[in-house]
Parts: C-alpha cells; sequence; structure tokens
C-alpha cells in the first residue's frame, strides 16, 4: 500500500469564473475505500468526474496507477492527453451515477454485456455469462431480459453497479449512489456497495451523504469543503472527533 | 376533356363525379411530389445536420448559413431559381422534377433542425455513460443516441410530411400538373370553379387527415424510450 493508486497534485479545475478545485492534493492507496462527504457544490462530483474523464483540469496534475491522467508523455515534457490515452487510462476506472444513467433502450443483460464486448472483446456468450455471474451478485439474477424502467430505483443502480463492474475496473467511482433513491431502497444498494467494500484488491471512491454507511465500510472518509480537503482521517478520527469547526458545523447538519 | 375525361355537366353532382378520376390523377402527382420532396428533406437534413454539427468551424458555419437562407426565403424563390436557372447551367429537369427538388431544399432546412433538436435531446447523462464504459464515439453514436433520437424525431418528421403536402400547389406556377393546377384547368374550360376547387379542398382534408393519423399512429407505436436493441 505505499504507492498511490489516485494522485491529485495541485489540481486546478475552473468553470468560467468559478475556481471549483484550487490546487487540490489527495491521495488513494490501491485497495483503499475512501468515502467523500462535505456539502453540496464543494466539488466532489468534480473530482470523481475529472478521474472518470468526463471533465478535463485546469492545472495541476492527476495520476493514476503511476501514469498521469490527463497528459502524456511528449517530446518536449508532457503534453495533453489524446482520445488513444483517455480510452487506456479509462479502462482502470468504473462509475456509478446518482441517476443510475442506464440505456433505457436496452435490456438489462444488454446494458451490462454492450461495453464488454465491443469494448473488452469479449464472445457474447463469455459477456452474457460475467453479466449473469453480476446480477446473481447484486440480487438480480431473474431481471435479465427486463428494461430499465420496469425496474426500481434500487434495482436500477445495482444494475448500475453490475455494468460498472462487467468491465473489471481497479478503480470504482460512486457518485452519490443512493441520493435519488426512495428510503426504502437505500438499503438493498448500500448492501451491494457493501459488500464490494470486502474486496481487498477494489479501490473504492465514494461520495456519500450516507454517514452511518461511509463509517462502515470506509478506511478513510474526507470532508471537501470549498473545493478543498478540509479534513481528513479514519471514520473514527472523523466523525467522533473532529478537529475542524466546519466538519463538526457539517456532521451536526447532516446527522440531525 | 383532360386526362381522356369527359365532363359531364347536366348536374353539380354529374359534374362532380365526372371529374373526379381527373382530379385523383391530379392528387396522385402531389401525393408523388410530396413524398419525393420529402425523402429528398430527409436526406439533405440529415446531411446539413452532420455538417452543423462538425467541430470545424470552416464546416459547422457554411451550413448554418445556407440552411438559414433557404428557412428564410420564401419556396417559390428556390423553386424559381431551380426552374430559370439551372437550365443555364446545362441541367435541365422535368418540371415534377425541379418542383420535387424545390420542396425536399427547403424542407431539409427544417429536417435539419428536428434531426439536430433529437439528436442534442438525448441526456449528456447518456454520453457520460458511454464514455465511462469506454464505447467508441461512433458506437455510442449508432447504438445509443440514434436509437433514443429516433422516437423524438419520427413524430416532428411526419409533421412536416403533411405541410409539405400542402405546398405542393406552388409547383404548379412551373406546369407541374398537381391537384389544384388540374382543378383551375378544369374550371378553365368548363367555367365552373366552385365544383373542382371544393373537391380540391375536401381531398386535401382526406389527404391531411389520412397522413396526420398515420403520424400520431406511428407514434403511439413507437417505444418512448428509444428503439430496442436486443
Ligand atoms: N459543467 C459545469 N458548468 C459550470 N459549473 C459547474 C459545472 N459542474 C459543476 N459546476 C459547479 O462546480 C461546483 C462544484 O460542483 P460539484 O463538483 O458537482 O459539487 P458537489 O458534487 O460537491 O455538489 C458547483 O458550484 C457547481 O455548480
Ligand atoms: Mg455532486
Amino acid at each position: 500500500m505505499s504507492d498511490p493508486i489516485i494522485k491529485f497534485d495541485k489540481v486546478v479545475k475552473r468553470f468560467g469564473d468559478l475556481t471549483v478545485l484550487d490546487a487540490l492534493d489527495f491521495e488513494v492507496m490501491r485497495g483503499e475505500k475512501v468515502s467523500i462527504i462535505g456539502p453540496s457544490g464543494s466539488g466532489k462530483s468534480t473530482v470523481l468526474r475529472i478521474l472518470m474523464t468526463l471533465e478535463g483540469i485546469d492545472g495541476g496534475l492527476v495520476t493514476v496507477g503511476g501514469e498521469p491522467l490527463w497528459h502524456e508523455p511528449g517530446p518536449d515534457g508532457l503534453r495533453p492527453a489524446s482520445e488513444a490515452h483517455l480510452r487506456k487510462m479509462r479502462a482502470q476506472l468504473g462509475m456509478v451515477f446518482q441517476q443510475f444513467n442506464l440505456f433505457p433502450h436496452m435490456t438489462v443483460l444488454r446494458n451490462i454485456t454492450e461495453a464488454p464486448v465491443k469494448v473488452l472483446g469479449l464472445s457474447k456468450a463469455d459477456a452474457k455469462l460475467r453479466a449473469e455471474e453480476l446480477l446473481e451478485r447484486v440480487g438480480l439474477a431473474d431481471q435479465a431480459q427486463k428494461y430499465p424502467h420496469q425496474l426500481s430505483g434500487g434495482q436500477q443502480q445495482r444494475v448500475g453497479i453490475a455494468r460498472a463492474l462487467a468491465m473489471r475496473p481497479s478503480i470504482l467511482l460512486f457518485d452519490e449512489p443512493t441520493s435519488a433513491l426512495d428510503p426504502e431502497l437505500v438499503g438493498e444498494v448500500l448492501n451491494v456497495i457493501g459488500q464490494l467494500a470486502e474486496e481487498h484488491d477494489l479501490t473504492m471512491l465514494l461520495v456519500t451523504h450516507e454517514m452511518r454507511f461511509a463509517r462502515e465500510i470506509s478506511d478513510r472518509v474526507c470532508f471537501f469543503d470549498q473545493g478543498q480537503i478540509r479534513e481528513e482521517g479514519t471514520p473514527e478520527e472523523l466523525f467522533s472527533d473532529p478537529n475542524e469547526d466546519r466538519t463538526r458545523e457539517f456532521l451536526k447538519a447532516v446527522l440531525d | 376533356m383532360l386526362f381522356g375525361f369527359e365532363w359531364d355537366l347536366s348536374s353539380p353532382l354529374a359534374f362532380a363525379l365526372s371529374i373526379l378520376p381527373i382530379l385523383l390523377i391530379g392528387m396522385w402527382v402531389t401525393i408523388q411530389a410530396a413524398v419525393l420532396g420529402f425523402a429528398v428533406a430527409l436526406v439533405l437534413g440529415l446531411v446539413w445536420a452532420v455538417l452543423k454539427a462538425a467541430r470545424s468551424r470552416f464546416i459547422a458555419w457554411p451550413a448554418s448559413v445556407v440552411t438559414e437562407f433557404i428557412r428564410d426565403t420564401p419556396l417559390l424563390v428556390q423553386l424559381f431559381f431551380l426552374y430559370y436557372v439551372l437550365p443555364e447551367y446545362g441541367i435541365v429537369l422535368p418540371a415534377f422534377m425541379t418542383g420535387a427538388l424545390a420542396l425536399g431544399i427547403q424542407y431539409s432546412a427544417y429536417t435539419s433542425e428536428v434531426y439536430r433538436a433529437g439528436l442534442e435531446a438525448v441526456a449528456k447523462d447518456q454520453h457520460e455513460a458511454a464514455r465511462a464504459l469506454n464505447l467508441s464515439a461512433a458506437r455510442t453514436f449508432t447504438h445509443i443516441v440514434v436509437p433514443q433520437a429516433v422516437p423524438r424525431i419520427v413524430p416532428a418528421m411526419g409533421n412536416y410530411l403533411v405541410s409539405i403536402m400542402k405546398d405542393v400547389p406552388v409547383l404548379s406556377v412551373v406546369t407541374v400538373l398537381e391537384m389544384l393546377n388540374v382543378a383551375k384547368i378544369v374550371g378553365d374550360r368548363t367555367f365552373d370553379y366552385l365544383v373542382p376547387l371544393s373537391m380540391v379542398g375536401g381531398l386535401y382534408l382526406i389527404m391531411t387527415l389520412v397522413a396526420s393519423a398515420g403520424v400520431r399512429l406511428l407514434d403511439g407505436w413507437l417505444p418512448k424510450q428509444g428503439i430496442p436493441l436486443k
């Protein structure tokens, strides 16, 4: 666990005049389970989206597995990454979205097999086998032929998780995976994520408002505020005995 | 007599019945012109939409200017342009072809907007999910975006088919014998305009009602989630 699998080095991200990340330093170790908490608009999603290559950066360096993500080596040092480089890097990452983002015109099975067949080059039979195993794992073995709109939100999100896992990423990003769900459906999704957290090799980055859950599964919790990590530590440290006033205020507000 | 059919002026009803086959021949020309024009509009509109979506401004900008120009000028201008200018450059098309082409060009400006709106309406989420799964841009377009855009595009296109039908009489000015032109000729020769023109109105009503019903049927039948991929 000595070298970080994810490293943000003085990363700057702006949207127009708004500086969302202002020289952010952030590291995640291989296999580590990190939860990101913090107020809305503090840049939590932006961090995940930069990693998933959905947003570029305006300064600094992001490395994944020791390699620059948004840059590649050129004749005179680093230059902006080409699409080919991004494609290669993206293969290490998977993402679970707040709104699930399933493909509505594809069956559950097809949602899961599409990328393994088209991107990884798996045969349809192998991809189907892989999908069925994953559906079994997320408790949806009998739903393979359904379309997303025929499923509950909790089931859809579990398909979203299976879809991301089918690409065998070494890093899995969760952006508020239960925030769009009715309260009674949150548990079934957290159960699945909790099981994944048992996997030693999988690196997990979870943005969530489920504080109890974050406390249970995380190795480390980071409190984001205004594009900075205001405070971080083990769940024990951060939740029971925060150092910063901002952290205390935030926790008080969300736990009430 | 027109197209080999004699008219019977003994009573309005007899007159109407006797010229019905003549008007139906005109109506068939109207339908053909509308369908051909529509086909041109569908293909050309897609070309404009693709060009306008091009990354390079040197492609996107001229395409926007051209479609804006087409949209802001009357159909008649395009028609005259094709009918009188093209032959000067040695391109001589039959009046019917010229007319259908003019209709197609005019409506391509509208259909290009339908394509653009339909493709853009596919949520950003879907592009992001595809990107996160590392699907190629081409695969994302053909298998994620297009199947979801089609159900949005088809009904709007259907409405343009109906309005293109109603624009076909413009082609009479370049001698195309579509339904209204035929009715006018019958009126010119029998000095009775009321019956043939009323019949044109009635036949148009039937045509547009049938076409609109077809569009609605198609719309109801299209899956709202996108075209399913098996
Ligand atoms: N595409 C964008 N364009 C402009 N502003 C954006 C965009 N995405 C995010 N932002 C802004 O950046 C800030 C951080 O957003 P985000 O990372 O989504 O925060 P969080 O996930 O912590 O709620 C917010 O103020 C948000 O409005
Ligand atoms: Mg967010």
